[in-house]
């Protein structure tokens, strides 16, 4: 659906976007994620057409761009950098008013167009208040409204639930699975891992311009090989266990082990009791955190070796074979064993 | 594109505030002129103004050269350097842009959007003129009282201007109600087209910034340094070029027969200015990087 090679963004001194590769397959529901400041934005920017790469080749939906990228515009539906509106007319006259300006789509179905796009948002109900007077969600949800307008092969979507309450988040998830379902792209932007956990099958993962990760998810996210136990029996377990153990902390113990079953199995045959036991599997938020370096809004003064630059001076090529800094995940994504 | 644009302005309040402004500057001064019955001498202040108190009808080109000078290029420049830098400035300039909507058009449908509004609100000012005129100095052609046809007035009026070089010869020649009809629609559209300059100079600054004031005050800098330099002699060289030379040249159209020569060259500036500036901004505009 969209291939980029080597695609560079420089403006001026600042190299923003340098050789990115990205490769989102159609029905995809691709999250790009990365630190402030990392690209993204610019990325999605030049997909579009609205910023004109410095290097590289960029391909969408089979039209070279920036070269054809009209033909294959009216395909697209975009969010990009927050929603934007005419602050002196209410949502309805703004999508009426932005469904009329491009091509396609009759005078007669306008009307019907922007009301499901508004029903679909939840914007339903709306009134003929002027977006001036719209919340931030209000707003966002119509600038998702225009987005879906011309019911769009593909969406682009750059914080797509930026202003949302929790309750409003969900909504939008809901809609995006939905409409991938029936057969939609979706390539989106954020920094709320949590998100693109959620929603996401494949990730890009952008450092300062750079992909540093690109992977499905459940690949990324495979189980580690090692599993995390709970016991109060902790000094008779690490007795059992000698050689397989990689870490104790009091109760907790991490043992390189494929199989939770069996190992449970051995456990209980000895008599230690086990409060609990699951595999490890690596959090997104320790693979982003371990793969990027600070964002570009976190500004520290220049000392060297220390501070900001710690963090990312060995990103790892291949994360998902690569052991964890960390011990153990910290999120709760322990999946229990068997 | 256009027609959205068109639907825009037009929904616009701030469009209808500007619109209004404009109307309500020429019904101020005849409020002035009508309770205090002083009007400039002939030949001194706004034109035609000094013949109003004796016809009421000639209020329309008084008006017209009352908002001529200062307050529509003013609007003109607010308006057209709204026009990109204003979408970038709000965020719609990218959802446009994606929409798809093509560049060029877009800066094409930004200009004739500029150029809608002056028609409007050049026709706009000369209707409120004219009833603003009649009802505060009421018109000779109704009464008898001057036994001088409202024509004759017109070419005296104009004799009585600064720029009145007309020959004595014109002055009180009649002009039929249908040809006075016909020129002030030729002073409509001659003074139009004579915001066009200006349009296309603070659209083109609108492609390179993302604030509309930054634009309109650009082009407002290039209209104060044309008048300036169109009263300096030492500039005397560049003054047929300058964009606001011939602004006063519809004046012309009412003489007795019209002199076109100021009008076509005021109109070949006009459209060379937007030639270029129009062109500036689509070299511009098509190249850049839209990042508001």
């Amino acid at each position: 659906m969209i291939t980029t090679r080597q695609v560079t963004k420089r403006f001026g001194r600042v190299l923003a976007v340098d050789g990115v590769d990205l490769d989102v397959r159609a029905g995809d529901r691709y999250g790009l994620l990365g630190p402030n400041g990392s690209g993204k934005t610019t990325l999605l920017r030049m997909l579009l057409g609205l910023v004109f790469a410095t290097s590289g080749e960029i391909e969408v939906d089979g039209c070279p761009v920036p070269r054809r990228v009209a033909q294959v515009l009216p395909r697209i539906g975009a969010l990009i950098e927050g929603p934007a509106a005419y602050g002196y007319l209410s949502g309805r006259a703004n999508l009426a008013l932005l469904d009329a300006a491009g091509p396609g789509g009759g005078r007669r179905t306008r009307r019907a167009r922007v009301d499901e796009a508004l029903e679909r948002v939840g914007l339903a109900g709306v009134d003929r208040r002027p977006v001036r007077a719209y919340s931030l969600g209000m707003r966002q949800r119509l600038g998702l409204a225009g987005a879906l307008l011309r019911r769009p092969d593909l969406l682009i979507l750059d914080e797509p639930t930026n202003g949302l309450d929790p309750r409003g988040i969900r909504e939008i998830r809901d809609l995006l699975i939905e409409l991938n379902g029936q057969g939609t792209t979706v390539l989106l932007s954020s920094h709320l891992l949590g998100e693109v956990d959620a929603l996401c099958t494949r990730i890009g993962v952008l450092d300062r311009g750079r992909m540093v990760i690109q992977d499905e998810l459940a690949v990324l996210r495979a189980p580690t090989g090692r599993v995390v136990l709970h016991t109060p029996d902790a000094e008779r377990a690490v007795a059992l266990l000698d050689g397989t153990l990689l870490h104790r902390d009091g109760d907790r113990l991490l043992i390189r082990d494929e199989d939770p079953a069996r190992l449970n199995a051995r456990l209980v045959a000895a008599g230690l009791r086990v409060a609990e036991l699951v595999r490890e599997r690596r959090s997104l938020e320790d693979l982003v955190v371990e793969a990027t370096r600070p964002g570009s809004d976190r500004v520290d003064l220049p000392r060297g070796g220390g501070g900001a630059d710690t963090n990312g001076s060995a990103p790892p090529a291949a994360p998902s074979t690569a052991a964890p800094s960390a011990p153990a995940p910290s999120e709760p994504t322990e999946e229990p064993a068997p | 594109m256009i027609h959205v644009e068109l639907l825009r302005l037009a929904r616009r309040p701030r469009t209808w505030m500007i619109l209004t402004m404009l109307c309500g500057l020429p019904i101020l001064v005849a409020v002035f002129v009508a309770v205090s019955n002083l009007v400039p001498a002939p030949g001194q202040g706004p034109a035609f103004l000094s013949a109003v108190l004796s016809d009421g009808s000639l209020y329309p080109a008084a008006g017209l050269a009352l908002v001529l000078p200062v307050f529509l290029p003013v609007s003109v420049a607010v308006l057209s350097g709204d026009g990109v830098a204003g979408e970038a400035a709000t965020g719609m300039l990218r959802y446009l842009l994606v929409r798809p909507v093509r560049r060029t058009r877009l800066l094409v449908a930004k200009l004739i959007g500029t150029m809608s509004f002056v028609l409007v609100a050049v026709i706009l000012v000369a209707i409120t003129s004219y009833i603003t005129g009649v009802l505060a100095f009421g018109s000779s052609r109704t009464p008898p009282v001057s036994s001088t046809p409202s024509s004759g007035a017109i070419s005296s009026a104009v004799t009585g201007t600064s720029v009145g070089t007309v020959s004595t010869s014109l002055s009180g020649t009649p002009l039929p109600a249908g040809q006075l009809i016909l020129r002030v629609a030729y002073g409509i559209g001659y003074i139009s087209v004579s915001m066009l300059g200006v349009a296309a100079i603070a659209l083109f600054l609108s492609t390179f910034t993302d604030s509309a004031l930054g634009a309109a005050l650009g082009a407002l800098a290039a209209l104060v340094t044309s008048e300036v330099l169109a009263t300096l002699d030492a500039a005397g060289g560049v003054r047929p070029y300058l964009p606001t030379n011939y602004w006063l040249a519809w004046i012309d159209l009412f003489r007795q027969p019209i002199l076109w020569h100021n009008v076509q060259r005021g109109l070949a500036i006009q459209a060379v200015y937007a030639l270029v500036f129009l062109g500036a901004a689509w070299a511009n505009f098509s190249t850049k990087d839209v990042t508001g």
